[in-house]
Formats: structure tokens, sequence, C-alpha cells
């Protein structure tokens, strides 16, 4: 049973990863009262800025390249949704196309139109000693890229600056009562950028994670929709970083699933298991309603009523 | 407050001219701004990549508009699906329901109707056709029955739910076309070609126009005429523009309008499937459309939300799609860019309306009709 169960664990973590950094990244984004659709336009400009960045300077160069791509991203989402006010479910939807678009005829521009396939410097496991000996779990948690290691460190961190620092109060505050953080001195469109900012940048660390850690190539769209699952696993995880992970390594065991079911032979279609990730988060979405309640003002612009 | 006293000229052109001529002034005003903005934008980042942009402009424009059958076989075709899914998403919108699933849509709508189509020997022949797009309609509006009915029943935002049913529409598409639908032969990922008398009939003998495009402006005046002297458009508009204002002063019941619209949004959506697969292709297969759901929201907000708009705007991003097809083979410019110039005309759209939203007293624009609100 080990051996068909460790195999099963390291995958979801490895394909967790990424909706963890992603869904880490819009969680501070969504306590500071903004939803951000265009993770999923970070998280394809991280992958491919990532794979630019790896072929030019080594994989580390295109992990920064990755995350400097996704914080741009979300920079174009900040100036139209936060500094021109306009609707943030449309404007991230146009980065995201945008995204998706840009990074797909970027790559035919710089590697023909057939697609060379890359082959990309990789960000590599990286085993923890002794850790990675534990039985069953060890491989599966403590050898993997740091990518991983990066979303492990950042849920406790992001946790305790939301709960225990009085920069997270003021940016709960803003995604809760904009009205009063501002009487109370805070900078709610400022807070609101920074935390925007953030998590573009997230998105495209999770980028980088696919495109040099998990394929070690670029294809276009190979985002694949893990944007609009973060948004999901930011709800299921009640916008708490640490309940974040979790649900993103659940949603990663539901993609994993493919894997270990086909090899042991059941004879189910295989877009099933592809689309169960997403029907997932269809019903965590109509499940977990009611019994969480998302950031007071999120989605709503400031000032209010412009 | 800035704008809150007319300015002298306007207040004169409004005695001279109706108010619905000056607005159509107004309208096209602000999209030929987007598209201008959008040019601009498009010819800077070409410039960038060492494209000559005066050469990708020509090739574009002689691909959509060079010779009249460029015109009715490439732009005018590619808008018909383009059309569809604008006005499902301007409907939607208008009513402030988020279907970002209109591409969803589409394909349960193809799917629905290509199993239709291939029913053989079947229906009396003058049936097949109609029952082939009404089956592609209720796809789409099964498909967006789903994030309906959690919206107004369980009170789950739209925006999540409607994104990943896309994904999950293209994955039941895939295991469609290698499963219970694929060609007899079993050897392509591909449904066999619908049968002849579930086609729509060329418009012109000699090009590839066909009947939806009447179809698809059919739709378009429907929806106008619904939107502009119906009550039920008026409390569509209504809620959208401020569903708590609807619910108490006007008594409207949210949720049924709500559910309605949802479903008859999707209904349109599925409907462009159903044309698609009896107009152009004949056949389902799983690159049916290369995001018309997602261009669909840059047409409705080019057109700002008016289904006669939509024609106009549709056409447009027909004639982009098409000539952009001309530009990758002429000048060797991809066609993704297309959509990097679609997020550009969102982009500045948006930007536009702001800029009108600051001057609410113009005679040339509408009242803001893109709804506001949380998601």
């Amino acid at each position: 049973m080990s051996e068909l169960l460790a195999p099963f664990f390291e995958a979801s973590v490895r394909l967790g990863v990424p909706l963890a950094l992603a869904a880490l990244g819009e969680t501070i984004t969504e306590r500071s009262g903004v939803i951000n659709i265009g993770l999923e336009g970070s998280i394809i400009a991280g992958a491919f800025a990532g794979a630019l960045g790896a072929l030019a300077w080594g994989a580390p160069g295109g992990a920064i390249a990755g995350l400097m791509a996704g914080g741009v991203a979300a920079a174009v989402f900040a100036f139209f949704a936060l500094g021109l006010g306009a609707d943030q479910i449309i404007t991230g939807t146009a980065v995201t196309i945008g995204g998706l678009g840009l990074t797909a005829a970027a790559y035919e521009t710089r590697f023909g139109p057939t697609g060379t396939a890359l082959s990309l410097p990789t960000l590599d496991p990286l085993p923890v000693p002794l850790l990675a000996e534990l039985p069953l779990l060890g491989r599966a948690l403590f050898a993997q890229p740091v990518t991983a290691y990066a979303a492990y460190l950042l849920a406790p961190v992001l946790w305790w600056y939301l709960q225990r620092t009085a920069w997270g109060l003021e940016l709960r505050a803003v995604g809760e009562e904009p009205c009063a953080a501002e009487a109370a001195g805070v900078a709610v469109v400022r807070t609101r950028v920074f935390a925007t900012l953030f998590g573009g940048a997230m998105g495209g660390l999770a980028g980088v994670h696919l495109s040099l850690a998990h394929t070690a190539t670029f294809a276009e769209g190979m985002s694949a929709g893990r944007g609009f699952i973060a948004l999901a696993v930011v709800v299921l995880g009640r916008w708490n970083p640490l309940g974040v992970v979790a649900a993103a390594l659940l949603f990663g065991a539901a993609s994993a699933l493919q894997f270990s079911l086909q090899a042991l032979g059941l004879n189910l279609p295989y877009q099933l298991f592809l689309a169960l990730p997403y029907l997932l988060a269809l019903l965590a979405l109509a499940g977990w309603v009611g019994r969480t309640r998302a950031p007071a003002a999120l989605g709503q612009p400031w000032p209010a009523g412009r | 407050m800035k704008g809150w006293k007319r300015k002298r000229g306007q207040a004169m052109l409004e005695r001279r001219l109706p108010v619905g001529v000056l607005r159509w002034v107004g309208a096209t005003g602000l999209a030929a701004g987007a598209l201008g903005l959008t040019l601009l934008a498009a010819g800077v980042v070409l410039a960038l990549g060492g494209y000559s942009p005066l050469r990708a402009g020509t090739a574009l424009v002689s691909g959509a508009l060079g010779s009249p059958d460029a015109f009715l076989s490439v732009t005018l075709v590619r808008a018909v699906p383009l059309v569809l899914t604008g006005l499902a998403v301007s409907l939607a919108f208008r009513a402030g329901v988020w279907n970002i699933g209109a591409e969803g849509q589409l394909y349960a709508g193809a799917l629905l109707g290509a199993a239709v189509g291939l029913v053989s020997p079947g229906l009396p022949a003058p049936l097949h056709l109609p029952v082939l797009l009404l089956a592609a309609g209720l796809g789409g509006a099964l498909w967006a029955a789903v994030p309906a009915l959690l919206k107004t029943k369980l009170g789950v935002g739209e925006v999540v739910t409607t994104l990943v049913l896309n994904f999950v529409a293209l994955n039941l598409t895939s295991w469609a076309v290698r499963g219970p639908l694929q060609e007899n032969r079993g050897i392509f990922p591909q449904s066999d070609q619908v049968a002849e008398a579930a086609r729509l009939a060329p418009l012109w003998e000699g090009t590839r126009l066909h009947w939806g495009f009447p179809v698809a402006v059919a739709v378009a005046v429907l929806l106008w005429w619904v939107l502009k002297y119906t009550p039920v458009g008026f409390r569509l508009r209504a809620v959208g523009a401020a569903p708590n204002a609807a619910r108490v002063a006007g008594r409207i019941r949210v949720k049924p309008l709500t559910l309605g619209t949802f479903l008859v949004s999707g209904m349109v959506a599925g409907l462009a499937g159903g044309v698609e697969v009896a107009g152009v292709t004949y056949a389902l297969y799983e690159g049916l459309s290369p995001g018309h759901g997602y261009t669909a929201i840059a047409v409705a907000l080019l057109a700002r939300l008016n289904p006669l708009g939509v024609i106009i705007s549709g056409t447009l991003f027909g004639g982009l799609e098409g000539g952009a097809g001309a530009m990758q083979r002429d000048v060797g410019i991809p066609a993704a860019w297309v959509r990097v110039i679609q997020a550009f005309v969102i982009l500045s759209a948006l930007a536009i309306e702001r800029w009108v939203r600051a001057r609410p007293h113009s005679v040339f624009v509408h009242p803001p009709s893109a709804p506001g609100g949380a998601p």
C-alpha cells in the first residue's frame, strides 16, 4: 500500500503547492477588500517570465523574474481597479485575458510558431536531512523544491502578520470597514495596492513552480485555471493562511487522484479526473457558504459609491 | 460639483436633437475612444516587438475587409458567435449578474445541439434544425442553471462558479468527442457531421456566411426591445442599477429575476454553440471555440451593454479575429496578439467608463449602465 500512497502524497503536495502559493497571496489581497480575478494572469506571467529568466540567469534568477512578472500583472489590475476605481471583476478578467494572450504571443515570437520544447534549468527538490527519511509522508513533504518550503514558511508567517501585528490589523480593518480604517488614519488605497501587489507576486511564484519545478518547460495557457481554483481555495480556507494551505493540499490531492487511480487500473474517463478539482471547487463553494464569512468590503470600490 | 450645471451648448443641442440621437453619438464616441486608445497601445507594443505597426494594420484590415468575400466569409462568420455570446454577457451584466461562464455555456449548447444533430435517421427534415437550436439553447441554460441556483438559493457568488464550470464543460466536451459522440471511424477526437437537414444554409451561395447571422441580429433586436420597452426589461435594468432600491422601493422580487436572467443569458450563449455547429463546423470537437465566451466580455463592454451596439462591436471583433489570421500569414505576427488587444479594449472601456461617471450630466451619455456592487 505504501508504494502506492507515497507517490500519491508526493504528487498531492507537488500539485498543491502552486495553489497554496497563489491562494496565500490572494488571501492577503482579499483580506484588504480586493478580489483579484487577474490572479490567473499573474500565474501565467510568472510561469513565462520564470522560464525566460531561468534561460538567462539560471533557476534562481527565473524565480525572481517570475515573482516580479506576477507583481507587474497585479500592478495593471491595481492601476485600473484601485487607481481609477473600475470594477474589480471586469478588470481582473481583462488582466487574465491579457496575461494569457501576451504570454502565448510572446512565446510564439520568441520560440517560433511551432513552439520548441524548452528544457529549462529547474528548481530541483531539496530533501531536508532526517525529515525526508520519515516513512510515508517524509519524501512527500520534505523532498520538494524550494517553492514548497516557501509555502510552508509563509503560512504561519502570514497568519502571525494578520492576527498578531498592527499592520495586519490595519489590513483587516481596510477589508472590513474602510471608512473606519480611514478615520483611524490608515491609507486605504495604499494598503490595498500593496496587498494586491503581494498577491500578484505570490501568483507569479506559483507560476514559477509550474514552469521550473513542476514541468521544466513552458506551454501556452499552462496555468489552466489554477488562479480560479485558488479563489475557491481561499474561501475553503476561510481567509486564514493556515486553513488556506490545508485546503490547497486537499485540492492537490484531488488533482493527484488521476495518477493513482490510473495506476490502480480503474477504467474511468481521464477527463473526469481532470475536471475533479473544478468540481471540488464548486462543491466547496456550495457547501461552505453560510459557514464562513468574506471580508465585509470585498470587491467594493473605495471611496464608496465612486 | 463638476458637471452639476449643464453647459449651455449641451442644453441647446438637447432642444434641437432627440436625446436618443445624442446618446448614440456619445456611445459611438466612447467606443471610438476605447478603440483609439487600444490601437495606440497595440501599435506601441508591436513596434516594441520589432514589427511594423503599419504593415500589421494593413494586413489586418485587408484580411477583414479587403474583399466582399473577406467581409462575408471571414468577418461576419466570425462575428456570429461573438454577437450571440456578447448578448449573453450584456444581458447578464445589465441585471448585475456576473456571468463569466459564456464559454462553458457555449460548449454545453454545442454538445447538446450536436447530439441532436447527429440523430439519424431521426426527426422530420423541417424540424431537425429548429430542434437542434432549441437543444443548444437548453444546454446553455442548463449549464447556467448550476451557478444561477447556487447564487439564488445558497447565495454563492457566481464569478468563481461560472469560471470553473467553463473548465468542466471543456473536459466534458473532450470526453464526449472521444466517447459517446466520437465519429464512427473512431480515429479523430471529433463527432461525425450533423445531418444535412440540421444545418444552417448559406445566406448567399458561394460565401460561408450562413443564416446564423440574421438569427443573431434578430436575437439582438429582441433583447433590445425587451430591455427598453417591456416591464420585465425595466425591472431587470432596475435590479442591475440598484438591487436594494429595486427590492424596497420598486417592490421587485430580485431573486426570480436574477434566476431568469441567468438562464436566458446561458440560453443565448448555448445558442451560439449550436449555431457554430449547425452553420460552420457541422461537427463537435474540442477547439470549437477559441475563447468566444471571454471575448464576449470585451464585445459587451465596448457596446456599453446595449444589445444593438453588440451587433456592431461583435462584427468589429469578428473582423479583428479574422484579420489576425491574415496578419499571422502575411506578416508573421502571432494571432494570439488579438487576445492582448481584447484585454486593451476592456481596460480602455473601463477607463472611459470612469471618465464618463465623473460627468453624470452630459447629454451625450446614458447614466452608467454597468452595474456596480459586490460580486
